[in-house]
């Protein structure tokens, strides 16, 4: 019974910290330590991994807000970090390296963007919102191949990276990491925030029963908008800094294919769950490397690994840890 | 000039319709039977192509390989549905989602194993080689010819099963309640795997047919299935009248579009920017389509009754 309690957070100190934010915690500690570790094991390689761990987690963290929290089956979120891998990839090839800058466009294109598809996406539920979330990502992505002055097919390589106010911050391969990992910190606490406030309650209960919520006086139409915004201007986020980490911009970003590795990461981790982006992110970008380490052709194990993980998935990685944690 | 050339883009775009609804037929009956989606259905249309290659290599007969590639697909198809796809039917559409893009994801790896990354080719049948004359100074070939033939004879055969026949009754019950068929007596699973199985063996006959005129490569199925996607959607899922529409609609605007974009926009842009433009908005008119048309009517063209 006090194991349920607390589950429902009743009754537990202020101070307490929740079984369930726990894994969070414990990556972003490790994560900290990554250049250390680095120094020690991987070098410059595990670096570059941690970063995609952690640039994937903040795309998956916003794509969570629509699947785990608003019931919404978004099949093109990855277009949104395309959007903004691409403004950042324009701007540092036009030669306007300010971080702000291109933080503040990125933000405005993703703005646009998705109050426009989310306008006509919204309208629709279930499998047809699903289809065309899908049809507008495509559509973002071959706007990407059409880019000819920006590399086309081939994708555009960045030569350098964008700057904060001179300072160089994240020109060495050092404070970028500690960039992204700032931005995924924030990005988790943010968005604790939102799904804790009434917009957050308001959101869940449209996804459980739309009827009621709209009878309680709610514009359910209006609620999801404003969350697909907001998941797509995070997505956009975590697109500025994959174009920096990874110094190359192309349209693969942006395909469907990645889409469906942004739902896997939401899946695996444990959707709407306070650690499950996280963990999904890291679990992700770790079996992959573990499994193309032992052969080549690691997707004949990923492909069924994903099949179990369909059948078997209760909650995801972030249940497994929090009920490892409560037993401990 | 202009005319034939319209002619023959049209005749492209009819060829590449009929394709889709061989994909879209199977799509569509198990999306709105079942309440299933399978993003693992474009996999099987590679399948298709890949057994043609195979069955065409040992045999050397066009029309024993086409026999054995159907029969294998319908196989494979079903041992999909028993050991993957029917664990899901009571599942969310996101578990489905997942499972299937696992599905993809092993068997495009599979074929890459067993027959290598490089595109294969066969060549067409001696008998529908050659090309004929579609009017002076063009010549079209026969082979595509054929294939809109069949596609369309497969599409009134279709059209007639799932009208007249007992198994199409149940289907299109299936379609609009399947709880009310199940309590009639039913058996839904069984329905559920001749379902699976047919719209398996339809999109491996696609493949198959197509295996002469593209390239087989890993991965070849899946741009087609998003394409095949946008058709039900627009056609209605759960309808095969529907996707037939669809199908032909999806197929001339796309290639009529990346024909003639350029073009049109040459007319009020100037020429440097619409070489910009043009390849770009080709490729995403189907999407566009699909947006007006679901901003419109929600649910598609021709909604089954009953489907949510």
């Amino acid at each position: 019974m006090r194991d349920a309690a607390e589950a429902q957070g009743v009754q537990t100190p202020a101070l307490r910290i929740p079984a369930e934010l726990v894994p969070a915690l414990v990556v972003f500690a490790l994560l900290a330590a990554g250049p250390i570790l680095a120094e020690a094991y991987g070098g410059a390689y595990l670096t570059s991994l941690l970063m995609r761990v952690m640039i994937l987690a903040i795309a998956a963290l916003s794509l969570d807000l629509l699947i785990g929290h608003g019931g919404l089956v978004s099949f093109g979120h990855a277009a949104f970090v395309g959007l903004g891998a691409y403004v950042a990839g324009i701007m540092i090839t036009e030669g306007v390296i300010d971080l702000l800058a291109i933080l503040a466009v990125a933000v405005a294109v993703a703005v646009a963007v998705a109050a426009l598809t989310g306008a006509v996406s919204l309208r629709t539920t279930g499998v047809h919102f699903i289809m065309i979330t899908l049809a507008f990502g495509q559509m973002l992505y071959f706007t990407a191949t059409s880019l000819s002055a920006y590399g086309g097919d081939d994708g555009l390589t960045l030569w350098e990276r964008a700057d904060l106010w001179g300072t160089g911050l994240l020109a060495s391969d050092l404070g970028l990491y500690y960039a992204v990992l700032l931005t995924l910190v924030l990005t988790h606490a943010a968005l604790l925030k939102v799904v804790g406030s009434r917009f957050g309650r308001v959101l869940r209960a449209a996804a459980q029963n739309e009827t009621r919520v709209a009878a309680l006086g709610y514009d359910v139409f209006r609620v999801r908008l404003v969350a697909y915004i907001l998941a797509a201007v995070i997505a956009a986020v975590a697109g500025v800094l994959l174009a920096n980490q990874a110094e190359f911009v192309s349209p693969a970003t942006l395909s469907w294919q990645r889409s469906g590795d942004l739902i896997i990461v939401v899946v695996l981790g444990g959707m709407g769950s306070r650690s499950g982006a996280v963990l999904g992110a890291a679990a992700l970008v770790l079996i992959e490397e573990a499994l193309s380490s032992l052969t080549h052709d690691w997707r004949l194990i990923f492909g069924p690994m994903l099949i179990l993980l369909a059948l078997a998935s209760r909650g995801g990685l972030a249940a497994l840890a929090t009920w490892t944690i409560r037993r401990g | 000039m202009s005319t034939t050339l319209m002619l023959i883009q049209a005749l492209n775009g009819l060829q590449l319709g009929v394709l889709l609804f061989l994909i879209a037929a199977g799509l569509t009956l198990v999306f709105g039977v079942m309440g299933f989606i399978n993003l693992a259905h474009g996999v099987q249309y590679m399948v298709g192509a890949y057994l043609m290659v195979a069955f065409y290599g040992v045999t050397g007969h066009f029309l024993a390989a086409i026999l054995l590639a159907l029969v294998a697909a319908l196989a494979i198809g079903l041992a999909l549905e028993f050991l993957v796809f029917r664990h899901f039917y009571d599942r969310s559409h996101l578990d489905q989602v997942i499972a299937t893009f696992g599905v993809i994801l092993t068997l495009n790896q599979a074929v890459k194993v067993i027959w290598g990354p490089a595109p294969l080719i066969i060549p067409t049948p001696d008998l529908l080689s050659h090309s004929f004359v579609l009017v002076e100074g063009l010549l079209y070939p026969v082979f595509r010819i054929a294939i809109i033939g069949l596609g369309l004879g497969v599409a009134v055969l279709l059209w007639a099963l799932v009208r007249y026949t007992r198994f199409g009754m149940l289907v299109r019950a299936g379609a609009t309640n399947p709880e009310m068929v199940s309590a009639l007596g039913v058996d839904i699973r069984r329905l559920f795997l001749v379902v699976f199985g047919f719209g398996a063996m339809l999109a491996g006959f696609a493949g198959a047919m197509a295996a002469p005129i593209f390239s087989v490569e890993p991965g070849m199925g899946d741009d087609l299935l998003i394409i095949a996607f946008v058709v039900i959607v627009i056609g209605g899922i759960g309808s095969i009248q529907g996707a037939f529409v669809a199908a032909l609609l999806v197929g001339l605007v796309d290639t009529l579009g990346r024909s003639m974009a350029t073009d049109v926009l040459k007319l009020l842009v100037e020429p440097a920017a619409a070489n910009q433009i043009g390849p770009a908005l080709a490729s995403m008119m189907i999407y566009l389509l699909m947006a007006a048309i679901l901003f419109w009517r929600p649910r598609g063209l021709f909604p089954a009754a009953g489907t949510a």
